[in-house]
């Protein structure tokens, strides 16, 4: 399990290293990137030691990910369908204690969402996201939703509480492709602080939530950190060991990073601990991109349009269109409150026309749900093996 | 030059490509019709399945073009037996490039589950054209297995290295009793003019071609070093001599 090695990566020692790298540690490792880069060299690309290195690092970046991807952007929707929750986390919008409406969307909403969808964009990948209330939006509850979708969209992902590894398969058998879950932060000794209580208050549960979805056999897995609460280089430092773990361990399975930052104003209650600029935000998703060239980079509706549109030569590889972060957002209950202020409000057809000026084509499907082994297992009459 | 044929069918272009990873479905469209190329292959996992307005399928509509389908996203047989089903069922051809990697980061082939799909699926009547790595004793098997035709690696797909795998290429070529396409990691024209000078029957590009900032000129390019490495292989290459010849002959005597 994760959770073991992470002993083994003590937070401050790792801060104290990245911070030490020098010019000659970010060269070398710019060298080397051709080849699978260490956790080690990694951190030289985001330490403040790379900064003069940028310009350099966007041209290998953009190769890295063309030779990989193409000059290609992949579309996602995401689709909430509960503000329920029972944690407590100090910068959600869905904390237990804020005194808003609590929607857990119906089948028939679920329906009328999922029409909705459909009529802003060609959407094929749909990211069903949860709040953490496992009495009445649990397991079974997803199970349904899957279903429910499953016969629009080709490819369903979803973002919810961790669950057990038994709970992982009895999706992915429901035609579940992908788990996107966020570690948040990845330094144990201040976890709780932003995470008092709840089952989010267990961080080896979490942590250990991505073995689970590996031994499961989840096809794709969604990893990231919340910047904004911890240093954010050591962070992601750790989440790069956490990819180079789950690579090794569950080499089938394919990952994604993501790394939203919080803005200041966003929300009353709590002001981030570390502001990310834009231009530190671009050394990170190119360090990720050269630390990896086949990672899925995943930047979504919370940047604003002036900089996903600056940034699509720039390592992403996917990307959210026309969100609503709030249940029945899109047919049902136009005007609850959002998880996350929207910074990119551009409709799908908008987000795809400004992808193509940049000389990129859109992908909105690339994944066919008829190819899952439980489907295919099913169809195969008589059976040929 | 000679026409290759596999599984009975004649092919005046010895280039086959891909049609991932370009910048819009129209210059991809354009660069396969300016490589000549007679088969394309097409990832079932990025078309929409039974619609005919499918932009990618749009833009592949031509005579000349046939369309190769691909299990690319398959993780065992069964899988990939059940996309090759679909496939056929949509795009109306039983001609199928079998790609089964479940590794999802350097996208390498499973020999054991490809072997068992190929025999599977050659039974079933499919043309079965599997992508494996550069494995000799692997491609005699699936050849016994009735493989039409067997598509070795040059280097990791998209990796751009060439003919990394070289020494086992030639022995492939040597052995094989079914037509030999050099597929993944033809990264410029003189790897492929290499490939095919060695005696490989065809080669497959995409990555080379749809990531070129001229795809349609890069197109050109593979084609015409496709054609010249064939027609150097066709023309016999001389060898390269090993070292001088000698002052002092070591077989005199015998004259």
């Amino acid at each position: 399990m994760f959770s073991d090695e992470l002993e083994n990566i003590p937070w401050e020692e790792t801060t104290k290293t990245i911070y030490a790298k020098t010019a000659a540690d970010v060269e070398r490792a710019i060298q080397k990137s051709k080849n699978q880069l260490s956790v080690d060299d990694f951190m030289a690309l985001i330490s403040p030691a790379a900064e003069p290195y940028l310009e350099q690092m966007a041209q290998l970046g953009r190769d890295y990910t063309q030779m990989r991807f193409g000059k290609t952007i992949s579309m996602y929707v995401p689709l909430y369908l509960t503000n329920s929750c029972m944690n407590s986390c100090v910068y959600c919008g869905f904390q237990h204690s804020n005194p808003i409406k609590r929607i857990i969307l119906t089948e028939e909403e679920i329906m009328n969402e999922l029409e909705a969808i459909k009529e802003i964009g060609p959407f094929q990948n749909l990211l069903l996201v949860t709040g953490e209330n496992p009495r009445e939006a649990g397991v079974d509850y997803l199970d349904k939703a899957i279903r429910l979708a499953k016969p629009m969209f080709n490819n369903l992902s979803i973002e919810v509480m961790p669950l057990s590894a038994e709970e992982y398969s009895q999706l992915t058998e429901a035609g579940l492709f992908g788990v996107v879950c966020f570690q948040e932060t990845y330094n144990k000794a201040r976890y709780n602080v932003y995470h008092p209580r709840g089952m989010k208050s267990k961080f080896d549960w979490r942590v250990n939530g991505f073995d689970r979805m590996g031994q499961a056999g989840v096809h794709k897995v969604g990893m990231g950190v919340l910047i904004g609460l911890e240093d954010w280089r050591t962070d992601v430092s750790m989440l790069a060991y956490h990819l180079r773990y789950m690579q090794k361990n569950y080499w089938k399975t394919k990952y994604s990073v993501n790394f939203p930052r919080m803005r200041p104003s966003e929300n009353g209650h709590f002001q981030p601990n570390v502001i990310m600029t834009d231009k530190e935000y671009v050394q990170l998703m190119l360090a990720f991109r050269m630390f990896d060239h086949d990672v899925d980079i995943s930047v979504s509706t919370r940047e604003n349009k002036e900089f996903r549109n600056n940034i699509i030569p720039l390592g992403v590889t996917s990307m959210s269109a026309g969100s609503k972060t709030d249940p029945g957002g899109y047919a049902t209950y136009p005007q609850a409150l959002e998880q996350f202020a929207v910074s990119d409000e551009r409709t799908p057809q908008t987000v795809e026309d400004d992808i193509r000026k940049n000389g990129y084509e859109v992908v909105w499907k690339d994944w066919d749900g008829c190819l899952q082994n439980d489907f295919a297992q099913n169809q195969l009459n008589p059976p040929l093996l | 030059m000679k026409p290759l044929i596999i599984a009975g069918k004649e092919f005046n272009s010895r280039l086959f490509t891909g049609t991932g990873k370009f910048s819009s479905n129209k210059i991809m469209g354009e660069a396969i019709l300016a490589s000549c190329s007679e088969l394309v292959t097409v990832a079932l996992k990025r078309v929409s399945i039974g619609d005919d307005t499918d932009d990618m399928l749009r833009h592949l509509q031509h005579p000349n073009l046939n369309l190769l389908p691909n299990t690319s996203g398959v993780r065992n047989a069964k899988e990939a037996i059940f996309a090759a089903q679909l496939a056929r069922e949509a795009l109306g051809t039983n001609w199928i490039k079998l790609e089964i990697h479940p590794d999802p980061k350097y996208l390498l082939a499973d020999g054991e589950e490809t072997l068992a799909a190929t025999r599977a699926l050659a039974k079933e009547g499919f043309i079965v054209l599997p992508y494996i790595q550069a494995d000799p004793v692997l491609c005699k098997k699936l050849e016994d297995a009735g493989a039409a035709a067997v598509m070795p690696l040059g280097s990791p797909i998209g990796s751009n290295q060439g003919l990394q795998t070289r020494e086992f290429l030639r022995i492939i070529i040597e052995q094989s009793n079914v037509p030999v396409v050099v597929d993944a990691g033809l990264g410029a024209p003189s790897h492929a003019a290499e490939a095919m000078e060695m005696g490989a029957d065809a080669v497959l590009i995409n990555t080379a071609i749809a990531i070129a900032n001229d795809p349609v000129r890069m197109a050109v390019a593979f084609k015409m070093a496709v054609e010249a490495g064939r027609m150097a292989f066709e023309a016999k290459l001389a060898e390269k001599s090993i070292g001088a010849h000698a002052s002092s002959p070591l077989t005199s005597f015998l004259s």
